[in-house]
């Protein structure tokens, strides 16, 4: 019912995420890591990258204030940040960093300072969607959660089969550990 | 956080020398203990989590000091090591050095990047494996074969001399007699044909794996023998026979020999892509012993055992450098040309230490002796120097002999050649460039001599002054009668060594890191004089070594290759930088001079000299403290990468250039 929906809705911001490229296979692969002895961990790392990107936007911000830019020290944060970004599957924001450090390499200082922009107007835009995302997950309990970003309906209760196999064929997203669980 | 439970696993089972299998072969590979070291805490997070997922043990850090103190606290605790290449604090093409001189543990690289040079690093610094980011559990859970084929060829090495063995293995080739070392050999023999790869497996989980440990004798007959030999001639057969060591069989020696050619290759910057691993050191075997350095406290050196691990070669360069110039080996580790390097050495070690080594220091030596190599027990057992040191200087403390030995090999005859050039030197050198140097200079001694050694001493003297009156025995000998240290390395050793130092470079502190890397330089003052006539290329390293005690710590810390480096800066693309000589004083090591231009010291060694100055101890790091807290490593490295960056980085040389280490890291 209303969980289902919610859960319904929890898939499609879900699957949208990956459909507009803003995540790709690595956060499945988190997910996949996910389980019962941690059942908020994707939550948790993305957490901890909001953490430390906040730590290399600043650094990077500084960075492109000096004057001449240091271009290697450049690359060099952006490196770091484009490796966390794809250690969770950021998409969107990975591809704005290489561009980054493609400018980094080419010295372009213009191309540098706008190519930053994009990279966080797509962070920003990516953490929101988590966000949203992960909130609407831990409405619907926190345990499922884990579920239900990745099977979609495996907390559907059984008494709602129906909505679970519709459910099911309508997040279109792989099922994985489609545990029924008997909650 | 602390390993887990050390004998747990499977694989203890070849420390203990507990009979058969100390682990649970069944489950194998379950239970793997696995350090994991990225600085990313992200990544780390997700390792973590897939590695438990693969049912090992997990260990991770964030920082690859606070790893090598893992490792060296429980020498025994991990089987594996993942690291990230590029990490603020060190660079980890580094720590893999260190690791495999030190513990010799299969080290699997990983990285966002992929480029070929990359990985291609990865090969040359002896990493068994480079994983792409993001990486995927499915990779991890292979990572167990690494292993096993590192144990597998382990049993092959074995220390005949069973002196100070943790092995506890019977001097006599009697090796099979516990069960392990039946399988051991048995193993070995198999490695060869490498065909049952399941049954070995099996085995090598049961069997104790039964380190070989190079002592110290062992390695300096090991030594004698490459050098007679030639470096590029040198075979394993032909060493074997040449040691005439009891029990040693020709696959101990081949893969002592491809860890100390890639020392080598890293001093020298690459040069001979000999593949070995950085863990040329191997075992700590023996180096401990090396006390008598002067003061120096070489045992810092020793203490990693790197020292002794430093390929003979560079050492020879080294100590060609300083041998040659003066055969009195004043501070044992004839650091000839090292005056100045001692000196700079000694303060290097300690100005860098304590920053550097902030961790290994403390954790090492408890402020006792600083580990001028990071990572370099500090008892390390002179036995390695010993026989490295074969100009005899044995008072280097720990790590002078070290590195000593290893240069003694080659540099004597450079030390002397050194030792008058670098009067010259030395007289800049003072003590103060050695002092400042910072403990790059073991890095960078051994590195490359090449380092510039800005007399400049880019560090403000250390206490290590009063130290490095200690080191400065080296280095001071060499200038005053140069001859004491014949060894170039005597100077970086001087640096690791400076037992005085030591303490020096602890409360110095604020030398770590920054002087890493560019302290290395200063300890190539001794050696910008003699350089400045050869065409080092070497431009300022940047680091202002000074002079020896650079090459003494490239010694040590494997840092022999930037020995070679040194060397070849001269002829590399140093681009004849002989700027540095002056100024940021590419010191190249002692060996290096000689060779190339005081004909008359070096003799002997001729092959060393290659030193590579390429890498990027390029005139930029002149007096550049580093601010990066390598230990002796990064000295050298940013040695390396001075020169590399001068040269144009990465120039690929040789292929193994190793530009990638210094540039990532040096701090802009």
């Amino acid at each position: 019912m209303e969980r289902n929906q919610m859960h319904r809705q929890i898939a499609n911001t879900r699957k949208l995420m990956f459909d507009q490229g803003y995540l790709d296979e690595q956060f499945i692969q988190l997910e996949e890591l996910q389980d019962g002895s941690n059942p908020n961990f994707v939550e948790e790392v993305v957490t901890l990258y909001y953490r430390d990107s906040a730590r290399f936007l600043s650094n990077l911000d500084q960075a492109l204030e000096k004057r001449p830019l240091d271009f290697s020290k450049l690359d060099n944060l952006m490196h770091q940040f484009k490796g966390s970004s794809t250690s969770i599957g950021a998409k969107k924001v990975k591809t704005e960093c290489t561009h980054f450090r493609n400018y980094c390499n080419a010295r372009n200082a213009e191309g540098c300072k706008r190519t930053f922009q994009n990279v966080k107007k797509e962070y920003t835009t990516l953490r929101k969607k988590l966000e949203a995302y992960f909130q609407m997950s831990r409405q619907v309990g926190p345990v499922e959660t884990a579920y239900a970003s990745s099977v979609v309906v495996c907390t559907i209760r059984y008494d709602t089969i129906h909505s679970l196999h519709l459910n099911i064929i309508h997040s279109n997203l792989p099922l994985r550990r489609c545990a029924a669980r008997s909650h | 956080m602390m390993p887990g439970s050390s004998g747990g696993s499977w694989k203890s089972s070849g420390t203990g020398g507990a009979g058969g299998d100390g682990g649970v072969p069944d489950q194998f590979p379950a239970g793997l203990r696995v350090l994991v070291v990225d600085d990313d805490s992200t990544c780390l997070m997700i390792l973590e989590k897939m590695l438990r997922h693969c049912k090992y043990e997990v260990t991770k850090c964030n920082r690859a000091e606070v790893a090598l103190s893992f490792l060296r606290e429980n020498k025994n605790g991990f089987d594996v090591v993942i690291s990230d290449v590029h990490m603020p604090d060190m660079d980890g093409f580094k720590l893999l050095e260190h690791i495999g001189l030190e513990m010799d543990l299969p080290v699997i690289m990983m990285s966002a990047d992929d480029s070929k040079s990359v990985v291609m690093k990865g090969v040359t610094h002896g990493a068994c494996d480079y994983l792409i980011k993001p990486v995927r559990i499915e990779a991890l859970r292979n990572i167990w074969q690494h292993v096993v084929r590192k144990r597998k060829h382990e049993w092959k090495d074995f220390d005949p001399s069973a002196s100070a063995d943790e092995q506890k293995q019977p001097e006599e080739p009697d090796y099979s007699s516990s069960a392990n070392e039946g399988n051991n050999w048995k193993n070995t023999k198999r490695r060869k044909d490498e065909d049952d790869e399941a049954d070995e497996r099996d085995e090598s989980s049961s069997l104790k794996k039964p380190r070989v440990v190079w002592s110290v004798e062992l390695h300096q007959q090991f030594v004698a023998a490459v050098n007679q030999l030639g470096i590029d001639k040198a075979v394993p057969k032909k060493i074997l026979e040449l040691m005439n060591v009891p029990g040693l069989t020709r696959e101990n020696v081949a893969s002592h020999l491809q860890k100390y050619r890639l020392y080598l290759r890293r001093l020298s910057g690459s040069q001979h892509p000999g593949g070995m691993n950085a863990g040329f050191m191997g075992s700590d075997a023996g180096y401990g012993s090396i006390s008598s350095l002067n003061g120096l406290d070489l045992q810092a050196l020793a203490a990693s055992g790197q020292l002794g691990q430093l390929p003979p070669q560079s050492l020879a360069t080294l100590q060609a450098a300083a041998l040659g110039r003066s055969n009195n080996a004043k501070s044992t580790i004839s650091v000839p040309v090292i005056d100045q390097r001692n000196l700079f050495s000694f303060e290097n070690p300690k100005s860098r230490y304590p920053e550097v080594q902030s961790q290994h220091l403390t954790s090492n030596n408890s402020s006792k002796q600083i580990n001028l190599l990071p990572g370099i027990p500090t008892n390390m057992e002179p036995k390695q120097f010993v026989s490295l040191h074969q100009s005899g200087h044995h008072s280097f403390g720990g790590m002078n002999n070290l590195v000593l030995i290893q240069m003694g090999g080659q540099s004597q005859v450079h030390v002397h050649s050194q030792n008058q050039t670098q009067s010259q030197a030395q007289s800049n050198v003072n003590t103060h460039n050695v002092l400042r140097q910072p403990v790059m200079s073991n890095e960078m001694l051994t590195r490359g001599g090449v380092a510039d050694m800005a007399p400049t001493a880019v560090y403000n003297p250390v206490v290590s002054v009063s130290q490095a009156s200690s080191l400065v025995n080296f280095s001071m000998n060499h200038k005053t009668d140069s001859c004491g240290t014949s060894y170039p390395l005597g100077g970086s050793l001087g640096i690791s060594s400076l037992p005085t130092a030591s303490s020096a470079l602890q409360g110095d502190g604020n030398l770590d890191t920054k002087v890493s890397r560019k302290g290395i330089v200063p300890s190539y003052d001794i050696f910008n004089d003699l350089n400045q006539n050869r065409d080092w290329g070497l431009p300022d390293v940047g680091l202002t070594f000074d002079q020896s005690p650079h090459t003494i710590q490239s010694g040590l810390d494997g840092s022999n290759p930037l020995l070679h480096q040194h060397n070849r800066a001269s002829g590399r693309d140093l681009g004849g930088h002989n700027r540095n000589l002056t100024s940021g004083k590419v010191v190249l090591p002692p060996g290096v001079e000689t060779r190339t231009r005081h004909n008359g010291s070096n003799v002997g060694q001729p092959r060393n000299v290659y030193v590579k100055t390429e890498n990027d101890i390029d005139g930029s790091c002149h007096n550049t403290l580093y601010s990066e807290q390598y230990g002796q490593d990064d000295l050298l490295a940013a040695i390396l990468k001075q020169q590399q960056q001068q040269q144009g980085v990465g120039e690929p040389e040789n292929e193994f250039v190793f530009d990638g280490y210094t540039l990532d890291d040096l701090p802009v």
